[in-house]
């Protein structure tokens, strides 16, 4: 099997299908609707730059909230009993099994006025909770659904770290801190980084999340783009420069974090 | 390595808690007697009756059925092909074949939905004022594009998937099977396909479950005449959500536990004859 020529499809697939959809996107970002070539859509994004701040600041909070509760998660997890380790892994993929909007649009129920966390708060005669509504409950809304993201990766890099290195370190007398932070942390970050990745993307490029949890009072980039497609503001051309814009700085943000890691050609994908 | 301790054993609780508990609450709500699912009405099993003689429903239940089994099949096959071209390629095109391949994966879906819809758009439209005015047909945005977009984000799965199966394959068993007379297709098939299945299995399964689960890309590639389950929901969601919405999704959820917990099983029963059977044979 040294035959080369049955991958020509899937590049001809991908030229077709990843690679023209983008070079329309650049085209239209620096054409307008008469047809000529311009820089007035990106001219026209500076009323924007407060979608552009919020969305990255919450997808930043977010993403470091997954990895505080992923990271020991995924340790934790790893440390398991081979079956319930595979048991574990499963349990973490099944709630994308559920539409995501739904899953999502159940934590209004749980977290609204009258909701059951409020419930259970005044029945122990804390005061109640307004979530819904506010950044908190989009960062949630970030955190519930991408938090597998942030797992997967670093739980398949741990699980796969020798024993053997371990009982190295501690035969040499390291103590568990010390074990941890010198040799599980660093033989980890490869997965921390493909986590990272992967939770900040969708996080600041999310729709719909914002509308569900934030009472549709935070615009964020992803509502911004739809509204741009789909939406009333119908303007594809400023869409796709703020789509553009948003591409490069995500890209520039991940050039400039896997330069701390160590250049693996290949990335951890779940 | 050391066990688990107490501390370990609640956080990994808690967290399952946080996951699991906007699902029990759907759960529950798909048996509650009150149409607005804020209160609770008392048990009812209408809703899983209802949902069956729901057309909106169900017709979307089957275009979403339909394209993710399309999608992954013709996903599985063209990537699993793909990934045997790329590792038979020389490193630089390999690896420019790869990272392209892997600007679906990490790009936002929103601008993966976005730039395809352009271009369907775009294209269709040059098509429509030209040829399909000659030929008295138009194009627009339908299952079609639908379908070639959840290709399109299924097939880097399989690819990355596979990938790792074939770099651990000794070169040498394919042309020993060439060697002893088997044409590319058979040595394919008896030597190459059975060391890399697990890695195609789970490309397929992952594909499979990206599909049934999309919504941002199919949104914007679907059109307005092809409805996915996702696209029933985003609409329901800003007016009101159906229980029987819950009802179909408690079903899903159901289905895919059972099929999880015997795959589950099955796996740790081999472990464990696999264990005996070693422990057998160590002299």
């Amino acid at each position: 099997m040294k035959s080369k020529a049955i991958g020509v499809p899937y590049v001809v697939w991908m030229a077709l299908f990843v690679v023209a959809p983008l070079v329309m996107v650049v085209v239209y970002a620096f054409t307008t609707r008469d047809g000529g070539a311009s820089i007035a859509n990106f001219a026209e994004m500076g009323e924007y730059l407060g979608v552009f701040g919020r969305s990255f600041l919450l997808a930043a909070v977010a993403t470091v909230i997954c990895l505080l509760i992923g990271y020991p998660l995924a340790y934790c997890l790893a440390r398991l009993r081979p079956s319930l380790r595979r048991a574990a892994n499963m349990l973490i993929m099944l709630p994308m099994w559920m539409n995501f909007l739904l899953r999502t649009y159940s934590w209004v129920f749980l977290l609204e006025r009258n909701g059951f966390l409020n419930s259970l708060l005044s029945a122990v005669g804390l005061p109640k909770l307004d979530i819904i509504g506010t950044p908190a409950a989009v960062i949630l809304g970030m955190v519930y659904n991408f938090l597998p993201f942030m797992v997967l990766p670093i739980f398949s890099v741990i699980e796969k770290i020798d024993p053997k290195v371990i009982e190295a370190a501690q035969d040499l007398g390291a103590n568990n801190f010390k074990v941890f932070s010198r040799v599980t942390l660093p033989l980890s970050l490869p997965g921390v980084l493909s986590g990272i990745t992967m939770t900040f993307i969708p996080s600041v490029s999310t729709f719909a999340i914002s509308q569900l949890l934030g009472g549709g009072k935070y615009l964020l980039l992803g509502d911004l783009i739809e509204m741009q497609f789909l939406g009333a503001a119908y303007n594809p051309h400023l869409g796709s420069a703020i789509s553009l814009v948003m591409m490069v700085i995500v890209l520039v943000c991940m050039a400039v974090m896997n330069r701390f890691g160590e250049g693996e050609e290949e990335a951890v994908v779940l | 390595m050391k066990k688990n301790g107490f501390f370990s054993g609640a956080f990994i609780a808690l967290v399952f808690l946080f996951l699991y508990a906007p699902i029990a609450v759907l759960i529950a709500f798909s048996f509650n007697a009150s149409k607005s699912s804020a209160v609770w009405m008392g048990f009812t099993t209408d809703w899983y009756v209802q949902l069956f003689q729901d057309s909106y429903i169900m017709a979307a239940l089957r275009t979403t059925l339909l394209v993710s089994v399309l999608a992954t099949l013709i996903a599985t096959i063209v990537g699993t092909a793909a990934a045997i071209g790329f590792h038979n390629m020389g490193r630089k095109a390999r690896t420019a074949c790869l990272t392209v391949n892997n600007i679906p994966l990490t790009n936002a879906d929103i601008i993966t939905g976005v730039s395809m819809m352009l271009l369907f758009v775009a294209a269709f439209g040059a098509f429509n004022a030209t040829l399909g005015e000659v030929l008295g047909f138009r194009l627009r945005l339908g299952f079609g594009t639908l379908l070639i977009a959840h290709i399109t984000f299924d097939i880097p799965y399989v690819i990355l998937s596979v990938m790792p199966k074939l770099r651990q394959l000794d070169p040498n068993i394919a042309e020993a099977a060439q060697d002893l007379g088997a044409t590319n297709f058979y040595a394919f098939r008896k030597v190459i396909l059975p060391e890399i299945l697990p890695g195609v299995v789970n490309g397929m399964l992952i594909a499979f479950t990206m599909s049934i689960d999309d919504f941002v890309i199919s949104y914007f590639t679907a059109g307005s005449r092809s409805n996915t389950l996702s696209m029933v929901v985003y609409s329901m969601v800003r007016r009101q959500i159906s229980p029987k919405i819950n009802a179909l999704s408690t079903i899903m959820f159901v289905a895919v536990l059972a099929l999880l917990i015997i795959i589950n099983l099955r796996q740790t029963r081999q472990e464990a004859a696999r264990r005996r059977k070693r422990a057998a044979l160590r002299p």
